[in-house]
């Protein structure tokens, strides 16, 4: 059974109480209809459900999420995949600030533009690795801070001169890595990360996550392939282990 | 380049009373004594954390200052002249560990409790129940009742979440990573013994722990280390730090070489990288951004628990605590200067942030003038030292005070200072297996039990000669305190009068 919620006008407290009990009843699929900006949508959840978002939810979409899956019709908010754990959310549209802060588990695709601050603080421990990709182009501070994930900018139908990511990409990076569909200006660059080619094992990595990403989007892997991508990787996963006296 | 520092302290050997059993050479984590033909000590490299003088079976070891290293001078002290050599060495921040050492006054010894003579009997509370019992979370703004069909009156409002205490005392943030798991062990026994609660700081909760979920405040920090659904759900309260008494604005970072395999799992990051929290949450820029956090965590813990709000005591906390309220918190703690630290640049725990007592004072009053002080309890932290501290501070308006430096102590800690070494001695602020298991945790329990049962007792007698039988009575009831030696701009903000001015 799916259970479909008319989300107009309806307070996001009770909206998410509603997905909760309903989960816990053993509910599996959700369709909320005409969201606009309720927030916290399968904020720790820890059921395998399904959400499909007809609408703009708002900020904190997936936090703290632990298995479902969410899928938006629309652009998103802020904070989407915040500290999430395990689980999947696909955007049909762009995303707005912090996305994927602290995340440590589970996928989050955007068809198109994710803004400041993605990935921040994304974290890995063992197989739980933590996906991010953005078809169009990432604001300032992307992967600041960066511990550990996955992160894919393909920067897919973005006008003349406009760059992939903004400046300070991936500053005080210490782990995880950032593919790049494309080039980035040096200065744009955090100084704790390094460009690199990517070889045999990247690419494998990087091809089985955009095969899942296409197929969601109905994109063709084969053109997104076709242009070269660069790697950033942190220099160190101690990058400010020097900077104090004994 | 050999460093030229001078020893800091002398290890003198009685060698007519040592009897060569090594002990010393043993339990020396700083690498400090060396044994050739007999006991011979690296005066460079010892920290005075005087584990081989308690361990010694022939006393025969006694730590001084190296005195004359540094010629008097009462400008220069030896300090500042052995920080300048260390910079001058490495060009490298200072780090340094436990809370502010310098000599800045602390009004807790500036202030007196009053006592009933007379008119106002006193209360003997070795026979009279007192009440210490306290209630952290939101109050209602008023109590409504319905009366049922047979006449019974009940209660109408609806209570936000409360977490009880049995004692108006709390653990302060320790995270495991700066402390060992056998303290954490230690103090979740000794707060589920007590009826109070141990706070995870923000390296996680080890699963061995979850049983305690009911004594345990889980922290949310920047790094978001270990912080999952079941995580939170796991706990009595949920805490967002904000700020840290010893650092307010700085960020931790917990070095590679700390995180081992236990680390890791309960952290949830690679072995051997490092921890490091920034300075700000990412995702809080204002007030309303916090309300948006605190929310987060509502929705993630179904309304079930308070949600704490943790900041360092700085020059406009009071404001700084009213928006935190208006956010939705439940409880602010505010962390005063004297906190202490796993590891901390000694600039900023040295000079920044103000004492707890006027930050403890302005927030209460500023709550109070506004209306809303009964919309989050307050916990003071940062320089509890003991029980008339603690007296002190309710009656200045806190609800429940923090001990994070006296737990330490009591488990053995020597305030040596150099918990950012790893190195402890005492088997607190170490992950070294060797060092970890030289404390007990049911000894540890055993001890912290003891300290708060003896400042409840003490508690209770203050409260006793007080005249008052509940610790409600006592709190932000400053008409009870007195200022001794305070100019009279400080009396007014602590809200005191002079001691020798009656009502
Ligand atoms: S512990 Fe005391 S008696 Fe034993 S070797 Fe050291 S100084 Fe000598
Ligand atoms: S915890 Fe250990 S290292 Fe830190 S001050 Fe106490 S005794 Fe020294």
């Amino acid at each position: 059974m799916v259970m479909r919620i008319d989300c107009k006008g309806l307070y996001y407290r009770k909206q998410n109480k509603i997905i909760r009990d309903a989960a816990e009843e053993g509910e599996t699929e959700f369709i909320l209809d005409n969201a606009n900006g309720q927030r916290y949508i399968g904020n720790g959840i820890e059921k395998n459900i399904k959400i499909t978002v007809n609408g703009v939810p708002g900020n904190d979409l997936a936090m703290f999420m632990n298995g479902p899956t969410i899928i938006v019709n629309a652009n998103a908010q802020d904070g989407v995949a915040n500290t999430m754990n395990a689980g999947e959310v696909i955007v049909h549209g762009s995303a707005g600030d912090v996305i994927g802060y602290g995340m440590r588990g589970g996928k989050l695709y955007v068809r198109g533009n994710i803004g400041y601050r993605a990935g921040i603080h994304a974290k890995e421990y063992k197989k739980q690795i933590p996906i991010i990709i953005a078809g169009g182009v990432a604001g300032d501070f992307c992967g600041e801070y960066m511990a550990g994930g996955v992160l894919v900018l393909l920067g897919l139908n973005r006008g003349e001169g406009v760059p992939i990511a903004g400046n300070y990409l991936g500053t005080g990076m210490h782990g995880g890595v950032i593919y790049i569909r494309g080039e980035v200006d040096e200065y744009t660059l955090g100084k704790e990360v390094s460009v690199l080619p990517l070889d045999k094992k990247d690419l494998k990595v990087l091809t089985k996550h955009l095969k899942e990403y296409c197929e969601h989007f109905g994109l063709d892997l084969d053109e997104i392939m076709a242009e070269p991508f660069i790697k950033l990787q942190p220099l160190s996963n101690r990058p400010y282990g020097c900077l104090y006296a004994y | 380049m050999a460093s030229e520092l001078p020893p800091e302290f002398i290890v003198k050997i009685a060698y007519d009373r040592c009897r060569r059993c090594k002990r010393c050479v043993m339990n020396c984590s700083f690498g400090c004594m060396q044994f050739t033909d007999r006991v011979v000590p690296e005066h460079k490299l010892c920290v005075a954390c005087q584990r081989c003088v308690t361990f010694c079976p022939e006393h025969a070891i006694t730590i001084t200052k190296n005195e004359l290293a540094y010629k008097e001078n009462a400008n220069w002290s030896p300090e500042t002249r052995q920080n300048i050599l260390k910079q001058a060495e490495t060009g490298g921040i200072l780090l340094t560990g436990m809370g502010n050492p310098r000599e800045y006054p602390i009004l807790w010894d500036h202030l007196l409790v009053d006592a009933c003579q007379v008119t106002n009997p006193s209360i003997d509370p070795l026979r009279e129940p007192m009440e210490l019992r306290t209630f952290l979370g939101r109050k209602p703004d008023r109590l409504e009742f319905v009366e049922s069909e047979y006449g019974e009156i009940d209660l109408a409002t609806e209570i936000e979440p409360q977490v009880r205490l049995d004692v108006p005392v709390v653990f302060g943030a320790m995270s495991y990573g700066a402390v060992s798991l056998n303290v954490h062990r230690s103090l979740a026994m000794a707060a589920a013994r007590s009826g109070t609660l141990m706070n995870t700081g923000e390296g996680g909760l080890h699963k061995e722990l979850y049983p305690y979920s009911g004594n345990v405040i889980v922290q949310v920090a920047s790094g978001r280390f270990g912080v999952h659904s079941e995580y939170l759900n796991t706990s009595a309260m949920v805490e967002i730090k904000i700020g840290q008494g010893a650092k307010p604005g700085i960020g931790g970072h917990l070095p590679g070489e700390k995180v081992d395999e236990d680390i890791s799992k309960t952290r949830m990051i690679p072995v051997g990288s490092d921890a490091i929290s920034p300075a700000p949450h990412h995702d809080i820029y204002s007030i309303e951004d916090l309300s948006q956090l605190i929310y987060a965590i509502k929705e993630a813990t179904d309304y079930e628990k308070p949600v704490s709000v943790k900041i360092s005591a700085v020059h406009n906390v009071a404001a700084i605590a009213s928006g935190i309220v208006r956010a939705g918190a439940d409880v602010v703690t505010i962390d005063g200067f004297r906190g202490g630290t796993g590891a901390a640049p000694m600039v900023i725990r040295d000079n920044v942030g103000i004492p707890i007592e006027l930050a403890l004072a302005a927030v209460d009053e500023r709550l109070r003038s506004e209306g809303i002080r009964n919309n989050a309890s307050i916990i003071c932290a940062g320089g509890i030292r003991n029980s008339g501290d603690m007296a002190k501070a309710i009656a200045l308006g806190a609800d429940a005070v923090v001990i994070g430096t006296a737990a330490l102590v009591a488990l053995g800690c020597r305030i040596c200072q150099k918990c950012y070494t790893g190195n402890c001695a005492w088997g607190i602020a170490t992950q070294k297996p060797e060092l970890v298991r030289r404390l007990d945790p049911q000894v540890g329990a055993g001890r912290l039990t003891n300290l708060l049962t003896a400042w409840s007792l003490e508690l209770k007698e203050v409260l006793g000669s007080l005249g008052v039988n509940s610790i409600e009575s006592l709190r932000g009831s400053r008409e009870r305190l007195r200022g001794i030696g305070l100019d009279s701009q400080t009396l007014e903000l602590l809200g005191v009068k002079p001691a020798g001015v009656g009502q």
